[in-house]
Parts: C-alpha cells; structure tokens; sequence
C-alpha cells in the first residue's frame, strides 16, 4: 500500500464479502426450494427469497468495484485520494441503504421491477452514494497522473452512474416500461461494467505480470472498444418478444454475436500477458482468479449468451432454464471471480503483509468454479428439455417442471460447492494463519508464512 | 498488434466509434418508443384498471416468481399470454372472476407442489391485475410465445 487513503478499499472490501455471504446463502435456499417446494413457504415465499439473492450480488459488485476504484486510483493517479472522508460516507449510505432494501423485502415492502426492487428512498440513496463517488474519484484522477486505466474506469463508472437515471423511469405502457428497464440492466451487465471489468483486469495485469504499459493499456482499449461497439446494439436481443419492432431481431442476432469478441480478447490478453511477463509475482492466487475470471466469462457471457442469442432460437428458448444457467455462469466468471481476484490482490497489501492463505484461497476458486461450471450444465440441460417439452411439444409448465427435478436436486449440490467455495474464500481472506496449509517449493517466490 | 495501430489511434476508434453507435441506438430508440405506442400495444386502451394493475403486478413482485413475456424468475409460469392460455382474453368479465378464484385458492398447500403465496386483495385490485394481464396479453409480441403453453 503506497498511499494511506487507499485503506477506504478494505472496508469496502469487507463490507462486499460479507453480502457475498448473504447472496450465496440466499441462493442455496432459493436451489432447496426447487428441491422441497414447502420449505418456507408461507414464512419466505420464494420471490422474496430471489429479490434478496439477486440485489445482495448486485450491491456486492458494486461495493467490490468501488473500493477496487479506491484502491487503484491513488497508485495509478500518483496522489491520496480527493477525501477519503466522502468515501466512508458514501459506503455508510450503501450500507444503511442495503439494509434497508432488506429488511423492506422481509416485511413485504418492495417494488416489482426485476432487480429494482429497491424502495424509492433506497434508490435515491444509491443515486447520491453514486454522486459522491463520482466527485471524489473524478477530484482525484482530475489533479493526478491520468493513464488509460483511470479513463476506462471512470468512463464506464460515470456511465453506469447515470444510466441509473432509468432505474426512476417506470412508464406505465408494460412494453416501454420493459424497454427503458433493459438500459439499466443490460447496459450495465453488458456494456459499462464491461469497461470497468477491463480496465482492474488490465491494472491486475499490469501489476501481476510486469509487462509494458503501452502494451497493456492498447489492448484495453481494442477490448472496451469491441464491448461498446457491439454491446449498445446488442441490447436488441432483449427486445425481440417485448411488443418492439421487428428489426431488433436482426440488429439484436447480429450485435449480440459479435459481444463474444470482448471476452475472448480479454482472455487472449490475460494469458498473453502472463506469457510475457517479465514478474513472477508472488501473489499466485491474485493470478489464478485473474486468469479464470476472464476465462470462465469467456464462457458463461460470451460462449453461453450466445448459444441462446440469435432470434431463431431464443424464439424457443426465451425465459427457460438456459437463461437462468447463462446468467449464473455469466455473472460469476465476469463480475464475481472479477471482484474476488481484486481482493485477492489488495487485501494482503491493505493489511500491509505478503499474501497469505493463498493455498486455502486458490482451493476456494476451484470448489466455486467447479460447482459453477456443474450448475450451468445442469441447468442447461434441464433448459433444453424443457424448451423441447414446452415450447416445441406445447406441454404446460408446472407438469414440465416436474420432469426437471433430478436437475434441480443435481444444481442444489452443486450450489453447496460454491457456497463452501464463498466460505472458505471469505475465511481465507478475513482470517490471516501463520503459515500455509502446504508448504511451498523452493523455486517459487509465493510467500509460505 | 501492428505497428499501425498505436495506443492513441486505438483511444480514438473507441471514443468516436462509441459516439457513433450511441447516436443509432438513440434513434433506434425513439422510433421503438413510437412504435409501441401507436401500434405494438394499441389495440387496447391503457386505461386506469390497467395502470392499476400494473401496480398490483408491482406491489406483489410477480416478476420474481414468474416470467412476463419471458422476463421474470421463470419459477412459475409465464402470464404474458394467461388469459389466452385460460380462454379468457376476451372476456373482461371473465378475466376477473376466474383470476378472483384462482388467488384466492392460494397457496394450495399440497406437498411437493411449488406454492403461490395468500395475497389479500379487493375486487378493485383484482379487476386491475385480470385488465393488466390482458393488457399484456394483447400487445404485438412478434408471434411470441411460440404456443399457448406459455
């Protein structure tokens, strides 16, 4: 750590891990309902238990994004942060906010639009923790070093910030309601959390790897100009089956198709990276999460979005089981395991010692990735059956359903892998023991103790 | 990467290319907005009922359960085109009575079987959800879904 304010970045840190926490144990229960249809039932009715699960990963993200800006921005900016006074403040906001959105859900106070459920007041909350943010990170890029890192982050974070705007805009026409909804939602997810995903992954890179500047920061700008050039017209393949015009299913097929090339050079770039470093860092684990965040959205976001992508097939296969596997594989390898390994990355240096647990940490990426990977392959296949069974044949839905259930109990155990996953990473990087649980080699520099 | 492309050169390909494509996604989008409004969903007044139940819809967070023209949870059944599916579509009164029963013989209680919550509505709620639903029902959905099975 070069710069005293960028310990703001550890309780953010902390603050995502422990909503990690509360996703993941949210969405096992969600999985065991599937399973045992009455659990709860009547105390914690499903939806209630989804809204919990979905908005507890988003704020997560969003909290592991800021305190990585926070953590980033001084090394990269040369200079302590604008106020790192605002920044506590901001993250009070986010978590009385979240809190809120919560303890509303449970008592049955929410709204109705999938994943803006947030009362207004929360909302508003966010919109002002956002404003803050925007200040302080711009106040302090603006009077330091400027490279492509800090513009990429701060282009994708202002953008995100005010297409938040949306997220008030509720018209009372379902099918303009559903449009406007899909500029937050997919305009995030598939166009400016892209930017900030590129520009950590180049900053981890560039750090964990050693190779040129120039190098790295001119291949994030090829990566962020492919995400925007087809990720804007690709928000088409959402407005195939809403009530809008015809022609989206061309622009939508044809966009969307080409929003696989980001995520494939962003995995090109991580692994050519590593293959020209001049470092071997001694923070393996940081390097693992890396190299399989921008693998695993490789394939849950660029591969499985779209194998249900183009109009002819997401005719038959629009809101099934593929869409839930897609979304699962493609949040986690892009946004969680980005999240994670930027924690990897810092926490060790906020607490100002080598890396340590990184044998328990790297264990954790593999139970979680394991049990990801086997969640979508369940879900896809229970998503093909029931395309074919439903859509194709005409069966109803609950009696489709019910010939699922040997993938639902299959995706409950795969759910209890990754949430053993989240445990053990979160344990592995709250908790600091004094030694490795295996000791390392002699030719590698990775710390033992 | 070649020589050609430098690091500037590539900055500004991404700023004006994304200049340029946020300029046809803005068109796009008003002619879509348009489109909606004078063809897709006209073919059935927006009336206070259905604002009504939209709100309902809202208030109860359907969408987390269920799917609304594919969107939503996809743990209960997709109610984009329910009345059609219930025959009902073009039956008002229809529409009401049996969304009326249908709630309140909820939740069903069978074991094993996926249950739908007890919600309290009045008549006014009631009437609101069953004219949202057919609402939704009759917007232009490009031929979506591919059967009544929904």
């Amino acid at each position: 750590m070069k710069y005293e304010s960028q310990k703001v970045a550890y309780w953010y840190i902390l603050s995502a891990l422990a909503l990690f926490g509360i996703q993941v144990l949210g969405g096992l229960l969600a999985g065991w309902v599937y399973v045992s249809p009455n659990f709860l039932s009547e105390l914690l009715p499903f939806n209630v238990i989804r809204m919990i699960h979905t908005n507890a990963l988003i704020v997560w993200l969003l909290l592991g994004f800021f305190g990585a800006a926070y953590f980033l921005i001084p090394e990269e900016s040369e200079r302590e942060i604008w106020s790192p006074k605002l920044a506590y403040i901001q993250l009070i906001i986010l978590l009385v906010g979240t809190l809120g959105a919560v303890g509303s859900y449970l008592v049955g106070i929410h709204g109705g639009r999938e994943f803006l459920e947030q009362p207004l007041w929360v909302k508003f909350g966010i919109l002002v923790a956002a404003l803050i943010f925007l200040l302080n990170v711009s106040m302090t890029v603006l009077s330091g070093k400027r490279t492509a890192i800090t513009n990429v982050l701060l282009m994708g974070l202002w953008l995100l910030s005010l297409l938040w705007v949306f997220a008030f805009i509720n018209p009372d026409n379902l099918s303009l309601d559903k449009m406007y909804w899909w500029f937050v939602v997919h305009l995030w997810v598939e166009a400016t959390w892209e930017l900030v995903m590129a520009a950590i992954l180049a900053f981890l890179l560039l750090k964990l790897t050693g190779v040129d500047r120039e190098v790295v920061e001119k291949w994030l700008y090829v990566i962020v100009a492919t995400a925007l050039f087809s990720g804007i017209l690709g928000t088409g393949h959402h407005f195939y089956w809403i009530g809008l015009p015809g022609y989206w299913q061309w622009v939508g097929s044809i966009f969307s198709t080409f929003e696989v090339i980001p995520f494939f050079l962003m995995m090109s770039f991580a692994f050519v990276m590593v293959w020209k470093g001049r470092k071997n860092h001694a923070n393996k684990a940081a390097l693992l999460w890396s190299l399989g965040s921008s693998t695993v959205a490789f394939f849950g976001a660029g591969v499985w979005g779209f194998l249900h992508t183009l109009h002819g097939v997401n005719f038959y296969s629009h809101g099934t089981q593929i869409t839930a596997a897609h979304g699962h594989l493609a949040f986690y390898g892009a946004y969680v395991a980005l999240n994670l390994a930027v924690f990897t990355y810092a926490m060790p240096m906020l607490r100002q010692r080598a890396p340590y647990n990184q044998v328990l940490n790297m264990a954790s990426f593999w139970l979680m990735t394991g049990g990801m990977a086997f969640m979508t392959f369940v879900l896809t296949f229970a998503g093909t059956i029931q395309t074919h069974m439903q859509r194709v044949i005409g069966d109803y839905y609950m009696s489709v359903q019910d010939s699922l259930s040997v993938f639902y109990l299959m995706r409950f155990g795969a759910g209890a892998a990754v949430v053993i996953g989240a445990l053990l990473f979160i344990y592995s990087t709250v908790v600091v023991r004094k030694s490795e649980v295996i000791a390392p080699g002699p030719a590698n520099p990775a710390p033992g103790e | 990467m070649a020589e050609i492309l430098t690091k500037s050169r590539a900055r500004n390909i991404f700023y004006g290319g994304s200049i340029f494509f946020v300029v046809i996604f803005v068109g796009m989008t008003v002619h879509s907005h348009r489109y909606v409004v004078e063809t897709s969903t006209a073919g059935m007044e927006l009336s206070d009922e259905v604002v009504h139940g939209k709100h309902v819809w809202e208030e109860n967070s359907c969408i987390n359960c269920h799917s609304l023209h594919g969107e939503g949870a996809y743990f209960a059944p997709e109610v984009g085109n329910v009345m059609t599916r219930w025959g009902v579509q073009d039956d008002p009164e229809g529409a009401f009575e049996i969304l009326k029963a249908w709630i309140e013989s909820q939740p069903s209680g069978i074991e094993g079987r996926r249950q739908m919550p007890a919600y309290d509505m009045t008549d006014e709620d009631l009437r609101g959800l069953a004219e949202f639903l057919r609402w939704a029902d009759q917007t232009d959905t490009q031929g979506w879904p591919p059967n009544d099975a929904g």
